[in-house]
């Protein structure tokens, strides 16, 4: 790779071990990957619960936690995704204390590194979104996904390794979706059907996901009538990039990169076409309910909630009471507007819990099933859906309302 | 006679032989594994209730989210692993959890390897070379 003054310096160990380990892993990547040079980026988000990072990872932050702080800290603005629990609720969930241990350690040596810990995977709702041709660097897939598409920014799915990485130098292999070229549409996805609730956002993108199929295919929509809210965008994004691990999509006439088909496709080049109609959604639907009629528990999460959400929740839990647990997720941003504005106190009257700061499935997943008896799980959200199967759960995916009905009936699907 | 080598479009790591694990689908650490055990466990995966513990596994793409880069890192440091993953597609996320990991894997193919491999087969991956490959011992 050709490499500026700045970055030799960087490989030569004159800005400080951190920086040289961040540079040469960004080299490994960007070899691997094609890349000619580096690209400079505004912001990086990292993606490390600990059940990714497990005993040996936090090691390893700890041991570049270590450094003399004049080596160590992160160059431009460097955020977090969920920590793997909320502290004030982790007894509720039964989390064992070797797992907030090891996020305590965790969160200590992203902060000697200058991490910001905002613990979110919405921070284009919360924080600071990208704007048209930003580059970033972003780990969760949803994050990144959503910035590319909705903001026009630039980001590739960047692990943690790598967002920190980003954070440390300044910049990030320039391959992917950095590059215009990669940026066109490799396939059309007719829509026949908008969808109106989240799930059902959510199920288009799972299916458009699977036709998809890997990493560097660029879906392009027509078809889709209006234009959908942000937690649409996030919902349908969170989906079509777990179900397909893609970074990007356009909605022609409504992202800001294809305002018209002709932007996204170049001349003269015939894409494979795929029409998706109501009935479509409705089999995934179907497809997702695996043949169980009652769930153990409840879960609204991945991505987490937005202010929007969490009221449209509590609207539908006023008066009412959930004999099952039930789990509305969202940031620390959202947390304290929910908190002041009586979202929260409405939600755990109705018997629910409202979480902060970590997601469903970046918690030990595994661990809180067996802890607490949980085993069938309903959920609005297709991404959480798509994960959960590996974490041994049964979950079903059904709308918010037709979640709660069932949180209100003893967790019996249709009552 | 059928080729034995299947030369990669890129590769990093150590040169590693063991038996190969094969199928027609994806590879997501968080998605379908059990870590604990070293399974497959997602029930829709043509390899569930497989350990793929010392196996070349030669796969079809990189799946899912943004997890695998730490996990193989995590996975590497407790021995439960495979050899090497040998992929027809890769996405970002596997080539920075190998980076960080120091983890054998080649990808990119003129071929899909998950149908020149037999699953089962004794098999070299070098990665070293100027050409990274799989070859059947």
């Amino acid at each position: 790779m050709k490499l500026t003054d700045e970055e030799d310096a960087m490989r030569a160990g004159e800005l400080g071990p951190a920086a040289q380990w961040a540079i040469e892993h960004q080299i490994k990547v960007g070899e691997y990957l094609g890349a000619v040079d580096m690209v400079p980026v505004t912001q990086a988000h990292i993606m490390a619960d600990t059940e990714s990072l497990g005993v040996s990872g936090v090691e390893w932050l700890e041991r570049m936690a270590g450094l003399p702080i004049a080596q160590l800290q992160v160059r431009i603005p460097t955020i977090t995704d969920p920590r793997g629990t909320d502290f004030a609720a982790a007894h509720r969930l039964k989390q064992q204390p070797w797992m907030l241990d090891l996020e305590r350690r965790a969160i200590a040596a992203f902060e000697a590194l200058g991490v910001l810990m905002t613990n979110t995977c919405i921070n284009y709702q919360t924080i600071m979104p990208p704007v048209l041709g930003e580059h970033v660097a972003y780990g969760d897939t949803g994050v990144v996904i959503y910035s590319n598409s909705v903001c026009g920014a630039r980001s590739n799915f960047e692990g943690g390794p790598s967002a920190l990485s980003a954070g440390l130098t300044g910049r990030t292999p320039r391959y992917g979706y950095h590059l215009d070229e990669r940026r066109a549409a490799t396939l059309v996805i007719d829509v026949g059907f908008t969808p109106r609730a989240l799930d059902e956002w959510g199920a288009l993108g799972g299916i458009v996901g699977r036709l998809a199929g890997d990493y560097w295919q660029v879906p392009a929509l027509v078809g889709i009538d209006r234009v959908p809210s942000s937690d649409e965008m996030k919902h349908f994004g969170a989906a079509l990039a777990s179900y397909g691990s893609v970074a990007l999509f356009h909605m022609i006439g409504i992202t800001p990169e294809a305002q018209r088909i002709a932007d996204v496709v170049n001349p003269g080049e015939t894409l494979p076409t795929h029409e998706i109609g109501e009935a479509d959604i409705r089999a995934f639907q179907t497809s997702c309910a695996r043949e169980i009629d009652a769930v153990d528990v409840v879960v609204f999460s991945a991505p987490q909630l937005s202010l929007v959400e969490m009221r449209q929740l509590a609207g539908l839990l006023d008066g009412r009471h959930a004999s099952i647990p039930l789990l509305a997720v969202t940031s620390p941003q959202v947390k304290p507007d929910a908190d002041r504005m009586g979202l929260t106190a409405r939600i755990e009257a109705a018997g629910g819990m409202v979480l902060s700061g970590m997601c469903f499935y970046q918690s030990y997943a595994r661990e809180m099933a067996e802890a607490n008896g949980w085993k069938r799980l309903a959920t609005n959200s297709a991404k959480l859906v798509n994960i959960l199967g590996g974490y041994g759960y049964k979950p079903a995916l059904l709308s918010m309302e037709a979640c709660i009905e069932a949180a209100c009936a003893g967790g019996r699907i249709g009552q | 006679m059928s080729a034995t080598v299947f030369y990669a479009t890129a590769g990093m790591g150590r040169k590693v032989m063991g038996q190969a694990l094969v199928a027609k689908d994806g590879f997501s650490a968080r998605y379908d594994l059990d870590r604990r055990r070293g399974v497959f466990v997602r029930p829709e995966h043509k390899l569930a209730g497989e350990s793929y513990v010392g196996r070349v596994l030669v796969l079809d793409a990189a799946k899912g989210g943004v997890a695998t880069a730490w996990m193989l890192h995590e996975m590497t440091a407790r021995g439960i692993v495979p050899a090497a993953l040998v992929l027809n597609a890769v996405n970002p996320i596997m080539v920075q959890g190998a980076a960080l990991a120091d983890f054998t894997m080649i990808s990119g193919f003129d071929v899909d390897v998950t149908r020149a491999i037999p699953n089962g087969a004794t098999v070299e991956v070098d990665p070293t070379g100027e050409r990274p490959f799989i070859r059947i011992v």
